[in-house]
């Protein structure tokens, strides 16, 4: 890859979590932990992989995004915000009464938002639905959907694997979240998904690992996924939650808690561009 | 009396409704000669996608193929819609507000001798309470194919609740079947008898008795639950002063509270609920279920007699 490109993903994904710090501060309730360690992927998919078009939102041809993982919606608003969908200043409404911006993503109310997700499960549901669609009327584009590691304890995310590979939905790729931690701690300890891997293929899908922040891996990644042809496949990356914030990395507690003012500007002095 | 199933009409709406738009799709969950989804999988298999013994995900995936543009009819029975997938319908399907057609089959008592595990008696209650859910409830095989037609038009969520069994056919093609619109099909002073679904017939056969005792009762079929015609409802209660509601689900939530809501608010009158009275349902015969839980028109008739006391 590029160094320039690099560079500018590598820019994009600070501004992106300065942002989800911001935000979430404003609020005061949130889940920063998995918005951070989703932040350099979903940059990636936003900068480099994607076909969206901000101001034709709903193009036919356009690649679609479902965060499965709904409640990492700051990553998410943060990326289209700064994709053009909206204005940037309005990502400080979160939560907020009168805000477009729920706690979860509502495709009613938020432009580049394909598909309202928060209980987990359901949004990797959705994907398979888009791409079915997508293979009956032949399109050239991609369904990207990102679940989180505690999310494979759903039992419908299991019957959207089978599906997905039942109908060879190679226009399908997945994006495993893998920062190893949940609400309550561990997810080995909590309800232990692994072997994460080997659940994977034996479900029929092309199993790709990767290193969620490493621009180069995520598009090697990336690559692979889309030669592979007759089955789905899915980037398992290894994440940190919390990732660029000193205090909040590979911390449980950070999942749902927002930061208060002296940690806002804590975090804000670390992600520095 | 000519009879049909629901589900059976369906199955042939569905069908015809493949050749006039494209962009129709189906999706079960193993149930497609059930369900009768199996008459349009023969027709466009292409379009047809059995999802297996999997109900969250069936509605999943309607929901994402509803959001690339397609309008997917969604089938499989009643108490695996509403209950085993009652998340996916209310979080991505209701939230979403995604043009998916929920076509439930063998709803209520007249499963049969599945038993009580089968019998859907709480669907009404638990799609009406979904904002933005419309909930249809058709009466015969007539009512079934316009529905269907109606619901594919319409743009949005779409509920449609299938019986099992053989009913009569009231309707002809003579009949316009409207999104909201409830249908007066006989006209009467003393009693205004209020049905949906099956129980619509049932209703017709008690009018007749009623007339040998002399009472001229009115049958208002309400095919659409939601949103309610309030406006017919409130003009049997002035004409009539005595409601009683037929429904083959459970007394609680259903077309009967509903109705009571209406009446609560605009013009308090007395009412009855003919419906499973809070209790699940058993393996029986559809014609034995009826007579058991109370739901035949001798049932509906003695209701009648007792309000038009009460007047």
């Amino acid at each position: 890859m590029l160094t320039e490109s690099t560079n500018m993903l590598t820019k994009k994904a600070t501004e992106i979590r300065r942002n989800i710090i911001k935000m979430i501060g404003a609020a005061g309730s949130g889940h920063p932990g998995g918005s951070l360690s989703a932040t350099d992927i979903v940059t990636y998919l936003y900068f480099k992989e994607m076909k969206v078009d901000a101001n034709n939102p709903k193009w036919d041809e356009r690649d679609r995004f479902v965060l499965s993982k709904g409640h990492a919606a700051p990553v998410l608003y943060a990326a289209l915000a700064e994709k053009g969908f909206f204005p940037v200043k309005e990502l400080l409404t979160l939560r907020q009464i009168d805000s477009k911006l729920q706690g979860h993503p509502d495709m009613k109310k938020v432009s580049g938002v394909e598909m309202s997700t928060g209980s987990l499960g359901t949004g990797f549901s959705t994907s398979i639905g888009m791409a079915l669609a997508g293979k009956l009327d032949k399109r050239d584009s991609y369904i990207y959907v990102m679940l989180g590691d505690g999310e494979l304890q759903e039992g419908q995310v299991w019957e959207a694997a089978m599906a997905a590979s039942h109908y060879k939905l190679d226009n399908i790729i997945a994006i495993l979240d893998n920062n190893g931690l949940q609400i309550d701690g561990n997810i080995e300890e909590v309800m232990n998904p692994y072997p994460i891997i080997d659940k994977w293929s034996a479900f029929g899908w092309d199993v790709i690992e990767i290193d969620g922040h490493d621009f180069e891996s995520i598009e090697a990644g990336f690559k692979k996924a889309k030669e592979t042809k007759g089955k789905p496949s899915i980037l398992v990356a290894k994440t940190v939650k919390g990732k660029g914030v000193s205090f909040m990395e590979n911390k449980a507690n950070w999942h749902g808690s927002a930061p208060n003012k002296e940690e806002v500007d804590k975090a804000l002095q670390e992600l520095q561009a | 009396m000519e009879k049909m199933a629901t589900r059976d009409a369906y199955g042939i709406a569905l069908a015809e409704l493949g050749k006039n738009n494209d962009n129709v799709v189906v999706v079960d969950a193993d149930l497609s000669g059930s369900t009768k989804t199996s008459v349009f999988k023969k027709e466009f298999p292409e379009r047809f996608f059995n999802i297996g013994i999997a109900e969250q995900n069936l509605m999943g995936c309607a929901a994402g193929l509803a959001a690339a543009g397609k309008i997917p009819f969604a089938s499989t029975f009643a108490i695996f819609a509403c209950g085993r997938a009652y998340d996916q319908i209310r979080n991505t399907i209701g939230y979403g507000c995604l043009n998916v057609k929920i076509a439930a089959s063998h709803a209520g008592l007249t499963v049969g001798e599945d038993g009580g595990s089968h019998q859907m008696l709480e669907d009404i209650a638990l799609m009406r309470a979904i904002p933005g859910m419309t909930v249809i409830v058709p009466a015969d095989g007539e009512e079934t194919k316009q529905a269907i037609v109606a619901a594919s038009e319409y743009e949005g969520p779409v509920y449609i609740r299938l019986g099992r069994p053989k009913v009569p056919m009231i309707f002809d093609n003579s009949y316009k079947f409207e999104i909201g619109k409830a249908k007066l099909i006989e006209d009467g002073n003393d009693v205004s008898i209020i049905a949906t679904g099956i129980m619509v017939g049932e209703a017709l056969k008690a009018r007749e008795e009623l007339l040998k005792q002399g009472i001229k009762a009115s049958v208002l079929n309400i095919s659409t639950i939601k949103p309610l015609d309030k406006d017919a409802i409130i003009k049997e209660a002035q004409k009539s002063g005595a409601i009683i509601t037929c429904e083959e689900h459970n007394i609680n939530g259903g077309l009967g509270s509903a109705v009571a809501e209406v009446l609560v608010e605009n013009c308090p009158i007395h009412m009855e609920r003919v419906g499973v009275n809070d209790i699940f349902g058993r393996s029986g015969k559809p014609d034995e279920l009826l007579e058991v839980y109370g739901l035949t028109a001798k049932h509906i008739a003695e209701k009648a007699v007792n309000l038009i006391n009460k007047k």
